[in-house]
């Protein structure tokens, strides 16, 4: 059987990868930020997962305005890395699993969750700055990964309780593919942050670490949590957090917190990084 | 919440345009012209004749003079997306950071020093009632 051993919440921003990309992790501003990390590259190196979920959000690269999908699971056998504006990330392309994306797709309608299906899709930084934080810059990913795509761009995105049902139901999927599989779930973008418009750089850092403890502790807290809270305190850009709902949801009910790393800032946003592990 | 309500509390946000789903409609063109900028010869295309270029899309001419000055709220509060506007901002060879700033007032040295201390407090900025007894 296929079982989800542990999710990633982390952030995603785009200026990591370019950081990256450039060689610029040794400077006073990001080389904290990537110390940070260390622990969760080598929690990622001992765990070995055969398949990685990463639930994450396009920024109109691979979508533009004339569909947009509120939940896209990729089903292709590789993801090609967008060219977002300045060229695509010299990063190698993403290996897809589509036998095991099919199950999913299948599994996840019969529950109830109109899932849209992508046979083609680029990736963005949203799914690729992740797995450059969790798996640094090897010469092909190290496992292969299955991406879900949640619409946070366009008003109103899935709840956080529509988004922590579909972890559950992404649980009982995986848990019902026939072939030993060990699965980890990523819940990436956020944390607190906005990149529009006056209030621009707002940072609420009391409530990501009332976010982080509620991942570890109390999950029913979070996905209480209003749409417009998101917003009005943490940031227009906060919204993104619903998707480390989508990997809470996947753990079942009892976790261990491995891991935790919160920094500010990198460009306009709160980093943060957990790891938990199903029990 | 009735999705009126919800509209009327994300006007409530100072300094902010939500994009939502009338938002989205507004500025559909607006958003497809900035997706176009995606491509490096439509990057080169809008560059070499500007007004020219925008003329291929069907937005509003308030929408094109916003463009064309590089009028990044009022692109905002007109139905551009962040995340389109920036392909425009990286069209000029600037950063997501840059075009923050330029929204906020404040210069980009200004704007990195902010979130160099801890970025804007939300105090204040929660509402516009917030806002007004802060003012
Ligand atoms: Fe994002």
């Amino acid at each position: 059987m296929a079982r989800i051993v542990a999710g990633i919440g982390t952030s995603h921003t785009p200026a990591i990868g370019a950081c990256v990309d450039n060689g610029k992790t040794g400077e006073p501003y990001w080389a904290p930020l990537f110390k940070g990390y260390e622990p969760a590259k080598a929690w990622m190196a001992r765990t070995r997962p055969d398949v990685a979920i990463v639930v994450y959000n396009d920024h109109v690269n691979a979508f533009d305005f004339k569909i947009i999908p509120t939940f896209a699971l990729g089903c292709a056998e590789e993801f090609p890395i967008a060219d977002e504006g300045w060229g695509p990330r010299p990063v190698p392309p993403v290996k897809g699993y589509p036998e095991l994306a099919a199950h999913l797709v299948q599994s996840l309608v019969l529950d109830e969750f109109d899932i849209t299906i992508v046979n083609e899709m680029q990736v963005d930084h949203g799914l690729t700055v992740p797995l450059t934080l969790l798996c640094g810059t090897p010469q092909a990913w190290p496992c292969r990964v299955i991406p879900l795509a949640v619409n946070v761009i366009q008003y109103p995105a899935p709840t956080g309780h529509r988004c922590y049902m579909l972890g559950r139901a992404i649980r009982k999927a995986v848990e019902s593919w026939n072939e030993e599989l060990k699965v980890v779930i990523f819940g990436t973008g956020g944390m607190s942050h906005q990149i529009q418009g006056p209030r621009a750089g707002l940072i609420n850092t009391p409530f990501d670490t009332a976010f982080l403890d509620g991942l570890s502790r109390d999950p029913e807290r979070l996905v209480a949590i209003e749409p417009l809270e998101y917003l009005r305190d943490a940031g227009a850009e906060a919204i993104e957090l619903v998707m480390w709902l989508v990997m809470r949801g996947a753990l079942g009910e009892r976790v261990e917190e491995i891991h935790r790393f919160y920094r500010v800032p990198a460009s306009s946003t709160a980093v943060g990084n957990i790891i938990l592990e199903s029990r | 919440m009735t999705a009126r309500e919800q509209t009327e509390a994300y006007e409530d946000i100072p300094g902010t345009w939500v994009f939502d789903a009338q938002r989205a409609r507004q500025g559909y063109h607006l958003n497809e012209f900035l997706y176009s900028l995606m491509k490096a010869a439509n990057r080169a295309a809008f560059l070499a004749n500007e007004a020219e270029y925008t003329r291929r899309f069907a937005m509003t001419e308030a929408q094109r003079t916003a463009v064309l000055r590089r009028d990044w709220n009022k692109l905002l509060e007109l139905g551009g997306v962040s995340y389109a506007l920036a392909k425009l901002a990286f069209t000029d060879g600037k950063s997501y950071q840059y075009m923050a700033s330029r929204m906020t007032g404040m210069t980009e040295k200004e704007y990195v020093e902010m979130m160099l201390h801890g970025g804007r407090s939300p105090d204040g900025w929660r509402s516009r009632a917030e806002r007004q007894g802060r003012a």
